[in-house]
């Protein structure tokens, strides 16, 4: 018998919120958490603006031990641990002291790349020929599964405790691991969620492919602009966003609210065949993708509410409509469709936890937020959806199924598919 | 520098990295870094460089080795002021 699957915590650290009520807020208001950064411009960066999350030294001392704090430079564990911890406790779950671990729960915490600026400093200690001096904690910042190392060392997980990495899917491929584990019945509950690292060395090699915003550093709140005429290129952000996922016996067992229902979803890739490649979706698997995680899901296309796309920012959005019209087989009929990185920016490897967490807010408490800075639709996109699937104000909305959608580098897809828990 | 001021500095160089507190109220010669402080041993290389910067000086990688209490710390430290 598969089990069925709720979410029943969730926590962020996004660059317009770092609690849940913040993160809320922000996206009912559509609040940009999108900065210029003097570091950025001093190292000649084409883009200067970026979203972090902003974490004061006081709400470090809440998550970390005085010694764990020690030489902490992996912003990524930072933005992890406090989301991770969030939401285990808005869970209910407690975090235990004892010598046995918790057997029933595991984590599955996706990063791209974790404690670049830990590395840096690795790096530069070793080229002085002062290997000696990097001390205890180079490799656990620096390893991709430190946020899962840490997050399992805190709260005591007995389960399964790993990473994953799929560049811009990672987050929502994460819960998707968590999901089948569970509906596996190989575990009770799953932390899953994903974090990304911030700053120059993260986003610079975004900057030399040219696809980071130049024209916006002025004005850096209106650079982000998913859907819309003005869509050149994505503004880069960071962070990380976390999910409880547990058994729908397990939640009703313990008398824990419900967020929503994971009905299922579906990952694949398009191998990097026809328009596919490193950097760009095949087509086909998109669809596909998005076709198989309804069929997962037992859900017909005419049935959903709303959907969260990828959408960066790009003169791409367009292609990535086209491709959901084409798999959901709808057009005059289709849904709402908005995207996050108009406020946040493109989170990366954090952007599929991120926008998760957002979409289940969505689905619990019945809004869609709105898609900020798009005051003119893409003319391409108009000819495929209409303006009224496209909101620019918050709508309050009973939502009863939301698919979220996930693409990254590598040509590889994630879709998963939330329904209202009743 | 006397012994007695070494030791005060080797107690608070290793504070942060205690596990066991209790430890610390007897503090002596004869206090064990790992059983009874329940450092994790990870971090005696923190320790060491601590140690390093505070006296300004260098232990190599065989004084590390004997160093497991703090009366060994202060006999490596002193021969190395010394030196």
């Amino acid at each position: 018998m598969k089990k069925r699957v709720v979410i029943t915590g969730l926590g962020i650290a996004a660059p317009n919120g770092v609690s849940i009520p913040e993160f809320e807020e922000s996206l009912r208001s559509g609040k940009s958490g999108i900065t210029f950064h003097q570091e950025l411009k001093d190292l000649n960066f084409n883009c200067q603006i970026g979203g972090k999350p902003e974490i004061s030294e006081s709400k470090l001392n809440d998550y970390f031990t005085p010694l764990q704090l020690r030489g902490l430079k992996s912003s990524g564990i930072v933005y992890g641990v406090i989301s991770g911890t969030d939401a285990w406790k808005d869970a209910g779950l407690k975090i235990s002291n004892q010598d046995s671990p918790d057997w029933d729960s595991g984590i599955i915490f996706g990063t791209g790349i974790l404690g670049v600026d830990k590395f840096r400093e690795a790096i530069h200690l070793i080229d002085a020929g002062k290997t000696r001096r990097l001390g205890s904690t180079s490799v656990i910042q620096t390893m991709a599964s430190g946020i899962s190392a840490y997050l399992g060392g805190i709260l005591g997980c007995g389960n399964q405790v790993t990473t994953n990495s799929s560049a811009c899917t990672t987050g929502t491929e994460a819960l998707l691991m968590g999901y089948e584990r569970i509906k596996a019945g190989k575990a009770r509950r799953m932390l899953v969620g994903s974090c990304s690292d911030r700053g120059p060395y993260v986003w610079g090699g975004f900057d030399a492919m040219r696809i980071l915003p130049g024209n916006y550093n002025e004005n850096p709140q209106s650079a982000s602009g998913p859907l819309s005429s003005h869509a050149s290129g994505f503004v880069p952000g960071s962070g990380a966003g976390a999910l409880v996922l547990e058994s729908l016996d397990s939640a009703l067992e313990r008398g824990v609210k419900i967020y929503a229902e994971v009905l299922g979803g579906e990952v694949n890739s398009g191998g990097q065949r026809a328009e596919g490649s490193m950097t760009a979706a095949n087509n086909e698997a998109v669809q596909r993708c998005i076709k198989g995680a309804l069929k997962n899901s037992n859900i017909l296309s005419s049935e959903i509410d709303t959907i969260n796309g990828h959408l960066t920012a790009t003169s791409k959005d367009s292609v990535e409509i086209a491709n959901w019209v084409k798999a959901l087989n709808l057009t005059s009929d289709f849904p709402y469709i908005n995207s996050l990185k108009g406020m946040t920016g493109h989170c990366l490897s954090a952007s599929g936890s991120i926008e998760c967490v957002a979409s289940v807010l969505e689905v619990s408490k019945g809004f869609i937020f709105p898609n900020i800075n798009c005051e003119e639709i893409h003319p391409e996109i108009l000819d495929l959806i209409s303006e009224k699937s496209i909101p620019r104000k918050t709508i309050e909305k009973p939502i009863k199924v939301l698919a979220k959608a996930s693409f990254g580098f590598g040509d590889v897809n994630a879709v998963v598919l939330f329904k209202k828990y009743n | 520098m006397t012994d007695k001021t070494i030791l005060e500095k080797i107690k608070a160089i290793v504070t942060p990295y205690v596990q066991r507190k209790e430890g610390l109220d007897d503090f002596n010669d004869q206090t064990d870094f790992l059983t009874d402080l329940k450092i994790n041993s990870a971090n005696l290389v923190d320790v060491i460089l601590d140690v390093e910067d505070e006296f300004n000086i260098e232990i190599d990688n065989t004084s590390m080795e004997g160093m497991l209490t703090a009366g060994d710390a202060k006999r490596i430290i002193l021969a190395k002021i010394e030196n």
